[in-house]
């Protein structure tokens, strides 16, 4: 699968992004349970982006180490970025009125997880679950 | 944009089945329809179908614990239907526990924890024989 990128520049994007990243998953062979499981990441960084950062994308691909093969996705925006990303990987940490779990819940979801971000510069998200674990 | 989901009156309860993927505005406008139907028609319960729901993330658990909360406020109790189990199993691991929201696995079961709330009288009783009423429009985009 060749690398894909969504923009998400309004809410409704959110729903796109779930029903794209749903639908490579499901190609690639993963599980109802870890299709629901990158569907739902993908809902909640795909929010983050839509709520902070007003615009960014996101950018679907696979990814290969040793036997095992991943899908990965990279959430990017050029938002205010996050002053303290240890900060807000803490379940019930929020600064907007929501529950806090995005982003510590995504991390749960997906086996590797990397925050990067810069103030006034942006955010950028990569996650990625393995096929073959 | 958002996308009208029915709510159905069946005796003293509102049964409102979620066949479609929820954009967020979506969620929003149905929390507030439920929430006035509530007031409409003074029904005693609130049926959630959500079996054909493929994700729940944060943003739709939030709406589900602030509609049980809210009916509660309005004398009403809430039941969550039939969640798939790869939903159940992204909800925990998210971190949701869905306070306030009692959950059974199908709507029979759901309609009879409901029934058990309040005893049915003689209107209830009417209402029922004459089957699903429908109240506001069904699927379509506005």
């Amino acid at each position: 699968m060749e690398s894909r990128s969504i923009a998400l520049e309004q809410e409704t994007d959110i729903a796109v992004a779930r029903n794209e990243v749903r639908a490579a998953a499901a190609g690639m062979g993963f599980s109802i349970v870890d299709q629901t499981r990158l569907t739902t990441v993908a809902s909640e960084l795909a929010r983050n982006i839509i709520k902070y950062a007003v615009r960014g994308r996101v950018i679907i691909g696979t990814v290969q180490n040793d036997s095992r093969k991943g899908l990965r996705l990279i959430f990017e925006d050029n938002g205010p970025g996050i002053a303290n990303t240890e900060l807000a990987m803490r379940d019930g940490f929020t600064t907007g009125g929501g529950l806090g779990k995005g982003l510590p819940g995504s991390r749960r979801l997906v086996d590797d997880f990397k925050i990067e971000s810069t103030p006034d510069i942006g955010t950028r998200v990569t996650v990625v679950r393995w096929l073959i674990r | 944009m958002a996308i009208k989901i029915p709510i159905l009156k069946v005796g003293r309860v509102l049964v409102v089945p979620i066949q479609v993927d929820m954009d967020d505005a979506t969620v929003l406008q149905l929390q507030d329809s439920i929430l006035n139907e509530l007031e409409r028609t003074g029904a005693r319960g609130v049926l959630i179908d959500i079996s054909l729901l493929e994700m729940v993330d944060s943003f739709i658990g939030r709406m589900l614990s602030d509609i049980a909360a809210m009916a509660r406020i309005m004398d009403a109790r809430t039941v969550v239907v039939g969640m798939q189990p790869a939903v159940a199993i992204t909800l925990v691991e998210l971190g949701l526990e869905l306070g306030g929201v009692d959950t059974v696995l199908n709507v029979d079961e759901g309609i009879k924890l409901l029934r058990g709330e309040f005893v049915l009288d003689d209107d209830d009783a009417a209402s029922a024989n004459e089957g699903f009423s429908f109240s506001g429009e069904s699927f379509h985009r506005s």
